[in-house]
């Protein structure tokens, strides 16, 4: 693995096995008397939000703390960031703090990427989000939940999502979850099929690899998983559909089309879910759906995330082996 | 992937190692722990095996088959991953973590017997018992390991060892498993360069 986690893209598809078999055995941890590991015991982490988040943030810190590391909540509003301080005077002040890692969201797209390549700090850099470019944990999350429900727990471990037909449908143009999922996906050999309105598909995708479609009626029976992405209002700043509810019409998922999909497929959303806009509380509420699952399954992951990169003198070796050697028994 | 490295780190150094345990002799050794753990729990009622990953939890799992044919019941067996409590991490990149898997609803008032395949510094031991710590309270906990070759580095002994194997520094020691290796024997040979980097 890198030092850092910038984008889905950085993770090759043994890195990303290895992160999902590892997020197995640290989602074992929660349903234990004694949540907690002492493996990070002294290092800290420091969760650098400069737009606003609850779950991706709250997700961190609670696998930063079982993992025993030391957490610092650092957010744009009522910091000295609001007082005009720069990016790069922040990070040398968590440098100076002595921070091991740092978990940014950013509303810039590539600030992760600017913090961790300038020098500015020694830390891992974490991306929790940047503008409309990645969020690679939630990907991570995501192909977790889609390993545990059409794999199997046990029987996903070792394994990718070969073959498995991924769709991902709604605004695309402004989802970083799209982008992060759509590269972590291929490279876990599963097969994607972005569905959104011609005016929410990005300029350059047919650069990614994955299928585009403009009709999500055609592509739901032939879908494994099927993940409805939030409609970003605080991202729309021109017409993108005419009305929310022709949007919705064509574009949400309600009871009847999700009667259209394979017995076994399941319903995901990062959330938070505009119910009644992409996704109908019939579906949200139902057992297919694995918004709640997602949460914690977060967890889960960015432990394993967390973990593999701070736990030993350096990221995980994914090429060569690490067996328990002779001299530590 | 790592079981097949290990495996082939194996085949090349153990064509020069003696083996000092071969297959009849690891099970004779097992069938004397367990009447030794009948023996000294009474019973073994309340006896939980747990091994340590990788060979420690097939060694866990062939004490428990011979315990039931002594005591006629089942005895739980599962496994406890120590790489999250190591103190050693520090010193190379980020692990892959095995499985810790606690049979039945938890360890609580249990005597919990941990099976490890080699009993060398200790400190995978002390790590164990961390782990223990976290899982519940176990009634006492116990060690029985197949092989002690001595050099601890920290005041921990096992309570049931199957062949004391007075060894130098400069060699080492090596379990194979059928499970895993494709056959039984305990292996002793001269370390070499790659064995004194790990």
């Amino acid at each position: 693995m890198k030092r850092h986690l910038i984008s889905a893209a950085d993770l090759t598809r043994d890195d990303a096995v290895l992160i999902l078999d590892t997020a197995e055995e640290m989602a074992r941890v929660a349903d234990r008397p004694i949540k907690k590991l002492p493996t990070l015991r002294g290092l800290t982490v420091v969760n650098l939000f400069f737009e606003d988040s609850t779950r991706t943030r709250i997700s961190f810190e609670a696998a930063a703390k079982r993992l025993s590391a030391d957490v610092i909540n650092f957010s744009a509003k009522g910091s000295s960031v609001s007082k005009g301080e720069s990016l790069k005077d922040t990070a040398l002040t968590l440098e100076a703090m002595g921070a091991d890692a740092v978990v940014i969201r950013h509303h810039a797209s590539g600030a992760p990427y600017r913090l961790a390549t300038s020098g500015w700090i020694d830390s891992a850099v974490v991306n929790a989000g940047d503008g409309t470019h990645e969020h690679p944990t939630q990907a991570l999350l995501d192909a977790f939940t889609m390993r545990r429900r059409l794999v199997g727990r046990d029987a996903g471990l070792g394994k990718d999502l070969n073959g498995r037909r991924i769709t991902i449908v709604g605004d695309v143009l402004h989802s970083r979850v799209a982008r992060s999922n759509v590269q972590l996906l291929h490279t876990l050999g599963a097969e994607v099929t972005v569905v959104a309105p011609p005016t929410l598909v990005p300029i350059g995708v047919e650069s990614w690899p994955c299928e585009v479609s403009y009709s999500l009626d055609d592509v739901l029976p032939k879908s494994d998983a099927v993940m409805m992405l939030r409609v970003q209002r605080e991202r729309m700043n021109a017409a993108f559909f005419p009305t929310e509810r022709e949007y919705s019409r064509r574009y949400g998922l309600d009871g009847d089309r999700m009667a259209k999909m394979p017995e076994h497929a399941i319903v995901m959303h990062p959330g938070p879910m505009n119910r009644g806009m992409e996704i109908t509380a019939e579906v949200a509420d139902s057992d297919r759906c694995t918004a709640v699952e997602q949460v914690a399954n977060g967890v889960s992951t960015r432990m394993a995330v967390l973990y593999l990169l701070l736990g030993g003198s350096e990221p995980a070796v994914t090429t060569a082996s690490t067996p328990r050697t002779e001299e530590s028994k | 992937m790592d079981a097949q490295a290990a495996q082939n780190v194996g085949a090349q150094s153990t064509e020069a190692m003696r083996p000092v345990l071969e297959a009849q002799d690891i099970a004779r050794v097992l069938t004397r722990i367990a009447h030794e753990i009948v023996e000294r729990a009474k019973g073994a009622d309340d006896v939980v095996l747990l091994g340590i990953p990788t060979r420690g939890v097939y060694l866990a799992r062939r004490l428990a088959a011979k315990l039931e044919e002594i005591t006629g019941t089942k005895i739980p067996v599962g496994s406890l991953d120590i790489t999250m409590y190591r103190d050693d991490l520090r010193l190379k990149p980020a692990r892959a973590i095995g499985r810790t898997e606690i049979p039945g609803d938890d360890i609580d008032g249990r005597l919990v017997v941990l099976v490890d395949d080699v009993l060398f510094s200790g400190r995978t031991i002390r790590a164990a018992l961390d782990a223990l710590g976290d899982l519940g309270r176990p009634r006492a906990v116990q060690l029985a390991v197949l092989v002690d070759r001595g050099h601890r580095e920290l005041p921990i002994r096992a309570d049931y060892v199957g062949k004391n194997l007075p060894t130098s520094l400069r060699e080492t020691v090596k379990v194979q498993l059928q499970e895993e290796d494709g056959r039984d024997a305990v292996l002793l040979g001269q370390r070499t360069d790659t064995a004194a980097g790990q």
